[in-house]
């Protein structure tokens, strides 16, 4: 579903990713590890291109996106992200904040994106808190709502970057386990995450990612109890 | 001393129907600073808009560089010269002096309301931008929906003492004929060779107004903040 082949990154003079190719195939669980400053998070905003690659070419269902800015918006529709920061419109309310887009870009009537809204916040648990103002939620309800924000534009992918890095520790469950439902409807994503028992349990492929290079793939199960490179294996010693 | 005064009054407000010029003044003077500060946002906005998207995306390079021509210039020079060089030079053929100053002040103004709103828009975070963009909208739509909003909140103070400055401002108006408030009060001064009551009831209605635009605007304040905090109660 989305092919990504020599992917480079620089910032400046610094090389932030360094000629990565990888392929994601619909119904995929990836969870991208590595230490801080790898390049995780820029190859994950490169997939939608909220980073220009500097080089490389990145296709989605047989579309080149690195070439077509023209149609960037409309692909962008399919792809949901969710970020550290949550990043709700503060001056709207939730209801407002998953409608906006769907309405704004006319996939949806007014009446249809609220049903979607309703039925999508009742599924996170959060039905009571539609009609309030983000800034009165807990960090987590934030983060579920932002969730649904993206799932109302009906994405064929989810992109989630460190979500639930802002999170107070005891907040940390409840996204994951949004996520993890998610996972098990089927839906494709693609997480950068430290939360090791996460992509254990629910990725189907663990990146390990270091120096703006894919160093090691594979499975959870293997990845964890048999890590092969010497950085992963460092790595791991220090976070588990 | 209690005739002299009485004397004094009505030549000022009363005698050939001099309260006429005062109301004249008064009201144009008004039009003036609303107009042109209506004109000052529409171009502050785009000017701003324009710098940012240049700033975050490295695009547009020859509008911001017009940008910056304009704002330099306009802030650079006094705005009794930019009145008298579009009213005896750019628009020497055309005869409707209120409407040059109002051009005059908006274009004025207007490079002052986009560095308000360019910080303004500045201080919303990147994240902002980031989610709407990847929720499909465009970069237009993202600005319109999510960030001007968020943003006219946050500046809202700046742009009201704008308003109270151009409102001063526009006292050099007269040097293009324009009768406003300030012009009628030398009018009359000349009129009746009594400086004191015309040009001391000019100044006092200027702090008047100034101070009833403050007191609106703290008002206004308020009620924002009061918004805020019922959202996070």
């Amino acid at each position: 579903m989305i092919e990504i082949n020599q992917l480079s990154k620089k910032f400046g003079n610094h090389l932030v990713l360094d000629n990565i190719s990888y392929e994601i195939k619909r119904g995929d669980k990836v969870v991208l590890v590595g230490p801080s400053g790898s390049g995780k998070s820029t190859f994950l905003r490169c997939i939608n291109m909220l980073e220009q690659p500097t080089s490389g070419k990145i296709w989605f269902n047989a579309h080149e996106i690195t070439s077509d800015k023209k149609h960037i918006n409309r692909i962008r529709q399919e792809m949901g992200m969710v970020f550290q920061q949550f990043n709700l419109f503060p001056h709207m309310t939730v209801r407002k904040n998953i409608t906006l887009s769907p309405v704004t870009l006319k996939l949806m009537s007014p009446e249809a994106a609220n049903a979607k809204a309703e039925e999508l916040m009742r599924r996170v648990g959060l039905l009571d808190k539609i009609d309030v103002y983000p800034s009165t939620l807990s960090g987590g309800q934030q983060q579920r709502v932002a969730i649904v924000r993206s799932l109302a534009m009906n994405p064929v992918v989810m992109l989630f970057d460190e979500p639930t890095s802002a999170l107070d520790p005891e907040m940390v469950g409840e996204v994951l386990q949004v996520m993890k439902d998610l996972a098990d409807e089927g839906m494709t994503m693609i997480a950068v995450t430290h939360e090791m028992g996460f992509a254990r349990e629910v990725a189907n492929t663990v990146l390990f990612m270091d120096e703006g290079k894919i160093l090691e793939e594979a499975p959870p199960e293997e990845f964890f109890t048999n890590p092969k490179h010497e950085r992963l294996k460092s790595f791991l010693s220090k976070i588990l | 001393m209690w005739d002299e005064f009485v004397r004094q009054f009505n030549s000022t407000f009363i005698n050939d129907d001099m309260y006429k010029l005062f109301l004249e003044g008064f009201k144009n003077t008004l039009i003036l600073t609303a107009a042109a500060t209506l004109l000052g946002c529409a171009i502050g906005i785009i000017i701003a808009v324009i710098k940012v998207y240049h700033h975050q995306t490295g695009n547009g390079k020859l509008p911001t560089v017009l940008c910056n021509i304009y704002l330099t210039v306009i802030r650079g020079t006094p705005i009794t010269v930019q009145l008298l060089i579009m009213y005896f030079i750019i628009f020497a053929k055309f005869d409707n002096a209120m409407t040059v100053a109002i051009l005059t002040f908006g274009i004025n103004s207007g490079a002052y309301v986009a560095e308000i709103f360019r910080a303004g828009i500045m201080a919303i975070n990147i994240g902002q931008t980031e989610a709407g963009r990847s929720l499909g909208l465009s970069e237009m739509q993202t600005m319109r929906l999510i960030i001007l909003p968020q943003a006219i909140k946050n500046i809202l103070p700046a742009m009201g003492n704008e308003f109270i400055a151009l409102l001063k401002e526009t006292s050099v108006v007269g040097y293009i004929t324009v009768l406003d408030f300030t012009r009628a009060g030398n009018l009359v001064r000349a009129e009746t060779l009594q400086p004191y009551f015309s040009l001391f009831f000019v100044a006092l209605v200027y702090l008047l107004l100034v101070l009833l635009i403050t007191k609106l605007l703290q008002l206004l304040e308020r009620r924002l903040r009061k918004s805020d905090r019922n959202q996070s109660a």
